[in-house]
């Protein structure tokens, strides 16, 4: 016991009982499904959320049916208020960016992918995984339960920047039990981010088989270390932050409060905080975290352009730089989210310098996609057509944000659905165009069966002109000047403007109706699709070498060999255009 | 290429050998690699809260020093005594390593005994200054963010304190029954070393730059 | 499907770069002195922006278009010319270039708003931010604010800048709820707020900043079109945000005279 030898692999027996097999299981394929569907709920919501504060931009006063009886006070009658519409705005965001972006890409994905990818029987540390996942489920639960309180969800958005978010209820409606239920949310989220994102570190360290060395790892699996990374620096803080607003708004603290704070006509007994400091924390951790959310996304697309143009990664090794640029370069912009914040205006100029060169790495990584297509023999799966889509709304929203990078420019353009577009464009879009990808492709492996192809088309053609017609818009409407976050368009120099927000909220609603399309897909392929093979997709990686769904143990008991790169595709040699990682003949690989 | 995994844990000269698969990179187990991750943003953590500390009381002009010699007097002990903890510390995870259970398990009770030492003066402290009416929002003193700084990463730290506490017995225990192994006193050593690291950076910080100037 | 893509691609590139292109929506006139040099540095960057665009998007739906995969395919692959090292001098140059000219050459606007100081004869104005109303101060004859004092502010005797009336300084302040300023002078605006975080917006004159509450921020700019300017509240403060507005007027120097006394005799 004393000498007990260094496992690299722990092997555990198969479970059994229906808990063990689906509810606390620590098999990492179950939690990966577990993170997925969560994050399948909670994009399902804040769709629903989206449509709603869409239809009250334009249809003020409508009658919703069925949302006066889920919340008198904040729909009464079914016609939403101010305050609901900020709400449901503040839900809307973060369910999107934690409970969507920042679950399946990586924890979802990842956590399903990353184990049979390297050869592993599973992650590091399998307990450690459940418990990371059942954290994150009860960070869900108290975000949700915001809409059940009787003052509602905050409406401090999804940045909750102090003083509104830590004075409490005297500044307006759901700042009391609502946004503390936010605030702990989100901490939980924290407390389950950074256990997911050290296993995945121990396990792409620790867990290679043999043969499988770092620079002949998919790109998901480089994708997947360093958001882990990211993940585990980021979220750091952003518990700390969390930390401290709990403390201002329940134990009287004033860490985010100044003092002589007159809110709705109380003096308040703050003193000596500073709501900079709210914002220089919550950046440091936000801006880390749009990369966390995007940087599964470069991964996947960067994997299945390869497998279904049939052409190996145009520079491997320059896209795994690339991604540790942008991961190391991500720590040093934040700032670049407060040029008007009141800090130092020389501040601004130095951040928006990072903030343009992180443009580099981007684009060498748009262009090695492209470079990748090119000449390729394509296969234009629904994953493919989701993977093109994605270089090409990546392209457009990256782009929004050279504008936006530049102080001068901000100063215009800052709070106006400019930046809305923006992030929807990178966020709203490219990222979720990842999770389709993603999706499409390893359900046959998940599932044993395979997502029907003509739906998918249908699916993805809808999405992409709707998505384009949603979020393009916002970047006109920012040039004139329409700013966020607000419930309505009272101005009379924005009201021709309001003939686009219909346009948008219609492009909305016939995109989001699309969506069923997907979730009928993904629900009724899993009993009535056709049986998958193991290696549909003549694809090289390891999770091919194995039965379509896999065992428990991923591997049968047999420990995997790797000879090959991850992305040996080409000409066809004996009638097949590709070489299995595991293939022990073959070309050799080089060193 | 050597295919036996403690031959290539031992980490060749050879790259592939290091980090070719089927090895664990530099030798560092598992268990060790994640405590050392989490050591990393735990820490990243306590730095948020020392500079949220930091951004405050640079920008006041009536942040008091209240602490007189007793007060540090009293830190200084507790500095002696988490620093005597991470000996003994260090001579469990020896003990453990040589395979003498009784010896590593003494040493491991002897750590968290350091660690309850180390609770009750702090608690005895923080009374104290309750009783001079320091809350997180109020001090006879000067800015009401003195104290909330105050509690804040001294009850933070003290937290970490008394979690590793029961960490290290549960470890006691099970090395005792052979549940646990030497490797795992390691990785808990190195817990309780950063916690220690950790008062090393808000003993100055909190009690020395707020001590009362003559 | 590739073939689709690609003029599906192409239609939609097209038709945002004519929507930009064509400025049916876009800044409103120009209302300060900076705010050319603004407009100007917007067009370079999206100049810039648009060549990538362009580029990228159409070389993608090219790609789609030309190589998708035929039954009974066995045509090799075509590693793009060059491997990844003309992408990347593609890329140092372009973005490299984008990178200088915007960031050193275009910080002038920045540099004029917050590198410099005011004009040493700029008016003056506070501001005052709450829950969900803007108000105005200026300094009246002795050019100087008496304090602010937050726990004197009282909204039903219209005192919104908790003056003491003992304060010597602030005898001759000036409150009102509009903003008026000559045209062509410089002013120098102090942002406070007394409880959120607030913004102030105005689109015409390219000026904005968040107003924090236990900070005065100061920001200046010089008008030059007369006119009637919305301001808007620009940084999410509750639930009465979208409703927080004034209005900035800016007059000939005779009309504003006119206003002030006006004003004053209102006090």
């Amino acid at each position: 016991m004393e000498n007990m030898p260094m496992e690299v692999q722990h092997h555990h027996t198969a479970p059994t009982g229906f808990i063990r097999k689906y509810i606390f299981s620590v098999d990492h394929k179950v939690i990966g499904k577990q993170y997925y569907f969560l994050a399948i709920f909670s994009v399902f919501v804040g769709m629903v959320l989206s449509w709603l504060v869409r239809i009250h931009l334009v249809w003020p006063n409508l009658h919703i049916w069925g949302l006066g009886a889920f919340s008198p006070v904040g729909a009464p009658g079914g016609v939403m208020t101010d305050a609901y519409y900020l709400s449901l705005l503040t839900v809307h965001g973060t369910l999107m960016v934690f409970f969507v972006l920042t679950t399946a890409p990586q924890a979802g994905f990842g956590n399903y992918a990353l184990p049979i990818q390297i050869g592993a029987e599973d992650m590091a540390f399998p307990v450690l995984n459940m418990l990371s996942f059942w954290v994150t489920f009860l960070a869900l639960c108290s975000l949700v339960a915001t809409l059940f309180v009787k003052d509602g969800p905050p409406i401090s958005g999804w940045t909750a920047y102090p003083p509104l978010s830590a004075v409490g209820s005297s500044a307006g409606p759901g700042l009391g039990m609502g946004q503390n239920l936010w605030a702990v949310s989100i901490a939980l989220f924290c407390v389950g981010s950074l256990l997911g994102a050290l296993n995945f570190i121990v396990t792409t360290v620790d867990l290679r088989c043999k043969g499988m060395t770092l620079m002949r790892m998919p790109l998901t699996c480089w994708a997947w270390l360093i958001t882990a990374i990211l993940s585990l620096l980021s979220f750091a803080v952003l518990f700390a932050a969390c930390v401290l607003l709990i403390l201002d708004r329940n134990a009287g603290t004033s860490f985010f409060l100044p003092s002589g704070l007159l809110v709705s006509g109380q003096l308040q007994n703050h003193s000596g905080g500073s709501p900079l400091l709210w914002q220089h924390l919550f950046w440091f951790f936000g801006h880390p975290e749009v990369y966390i959310a995007i940087v599964p996304g470069f991964g996947v697309i960067s994997h299945v352009l390869s497998v279904f143009s049939r052409k190996p990664v145009l520079g491997y090794k320059l896209v795994v730089g690339c991604l540790l640029s942008i991961g190391f370069l991500s720590f040093t912009v934040w700032g670049h989210h407060m040029f008007l914040s009141g800090m130092s205006p020389y501040s601004g100029f130095l951040f928006s310098v990072p903030t343009l060169i992180i443009t580099i790495p981007a684009t060498i990584i748009s262009l090695v996609w492209l470079g990748t297509v090119y000449g390729g023999r394509l296969r234009f799966t629904t994953s493919m057509m989701f993977a093109l889509g994605f270089v090409s709304v990546f392209v457009t929203g990256g782009l929004g944000g050279m504008f936006l990078a530049q102080p001068s420019l901000d100063i215009f353009l800052h709070g106006t659905y400019f930046v809305v577009g923006h992030f929807h464009m990178v966020m709203g879009v490219a990222a979720i165009f990842g999770m389709f990808a993603g999706t499409y492709f390893w359900y046959p492996k998940m599932f044993g069966r395979v997502l029907n192809e003509r739906l998918g088309k249908i699916h993805f053609w809808i999405t992409f002109v709707g998505v384009y017609c949603i979020f393009m818009p916002m970047h006109f409407i920012g040039l004139e000047g329409m700013p966020r976050r607000y419930s309505g368009f009272v101005e009379d120099s924005m009201q021709h403007l309001m003939p686009v927000h219909t346009f948008m909220t219609i492009a909305a609603l016939i995109t989001g109706a699309t969506q069923f399309i997907f979730f009928f897909n993904l629900f009724w392929s899993m009993y009535k699709g056709a049986k998958a093979t193991e290696n549909p997709w003549e694809s090289t990686t390891l999770e091919w070498t194995v039965p379509s769904p896999p065992p428990f143990d991923n591997f049968g008991g047999k420990v995997p060999v790797v000879y090959h790169d991850a992305y040996e595709y080409g000409d066809l040699k004996n009638g097949k255009d590709y070489v299995m990682q595991t293939d022990p003949v073959g070309q050799p690989a080089n060193s | 290429m050597s295919s036996s995994i403690s031959a290539a844990g031992r980490g060749g000269h050879d790259a592939d050998a290091l980090w070719g698969g089927d090895a664990l990179p530099y030798a560092v187990p598992s268990k060790k690699l994640g405590m050392w991750l989490f050591i990393v943003s735990d820490a990243i953590t306590f730095s948020a809260v020392i500079f949220a500390y930091g951004y405050l009381r640079l920008a006041s002009s009536a942040w008091p020093r209240p602490f007189e010699t007793p007060s540090i007097v009293n830190a200084t002990v507790m500095t002696f005594v988490l620093l005597s903890s991470s000996v003994a510390m260090v001579l469990a995870v020896r003990a453990s390593a040589l395979g003498k259970v009784s010896g590593a398990v003494g040493w491991l009770v002897a750590t968290a005994l350091g660690g309850v030492i180390f609770d009750v003066l702090h608690i005895r402290e923080w009374l104290g200054l309750i009783g001079e009416g320091v809350r997180p929002f109020h001090n006879p003193w000067g800015t009401p963010m003195f104290g909330a700084a105050f509690f804040t990463m001294t009850g933070l730290h003290m937290l970490h304190v008394t979690i590793g506490v029961v960490y290290l017995l549960i470890i006691a225990v099970g090395f005792r029954r052979r549940k646990f192994s030497a490797l795992d006193v390691e990785v808990s050593g190195l817990y309780w070393h950063f916690v220690d690291l950790v008062w090393m950076f808000i003993f100055p910080l909190v009690y020395l730059l707020s001590a009362k100037m003559a | 499907m590739g073939k689709a893509f690609a003029v599906v691609l192409t239609i939609i590139t097209t038709i945002t770069v004519a929507i930009f292109v064509s400025r049916h929506w876009w800044f409103p006139e120009v209302a300060s002195a900076h705010g050319h040099a603004m407009d100007h540095q917007f067009v370079e960057t999206f100049v810039g922006a648009a060549i990538g665009f362009i580029l990228a998007q159409l070389a993608l739906a090219a790609f789609a278009w030309k190589y998708g995969e035929r039954k009974g395919d066995t045509r090799p692959v075509r590693i793009f010319p060059g491997g990844v090292k003309w992408l990347l001098v593609l890329t140092l140059i372009y973005v490299g270039s984008e990178i200088i000219l915007l960031e050193f050459v275009g910080q002038k606007v920045w540099a004029a708003m917050y590198f410099t100081p005011p004009a040493s004869d700029s008016l003056q104005v506070q501001v005052l931010a709450g829950q969900f109303a803007f108000y105005f101060r200026y300094p009246g004859p002795d050019g100087k604010f008496g304090p602010i004092h937050t726990d004197k502010i009282d909204e039903a005797s219209a005192n919104f800048f908790g003056i003491d009336p003992s304060d010597a300084a602030s005898k001759d302040d000036i409150v009102t709820a509009e903003l008026a300023v000559p045209v062509n002078k410089p002013v120098e605006l102090l942002l406070n707020s007394k409880d959120m975080d607030h913004g102030f917006y105005v689109r015409e004159l390219r000026v904005q900043q968040d107003m924090l509450p236990g900070m005065q921020i100061p920001m200046h700019f010089t008008p030059t079109k007369i006119g009637k300017y919305d301001i808007a509240c620009n940084q999410l403060c509750g639930l009465g945000h979208y409703n927080m507005r004034a209005f900035l007027e800016v007059m000939s120097e005779e009309d504003y005279q006119k206003w002030i006394v006006q004003q004053a005799s209102l006090q």
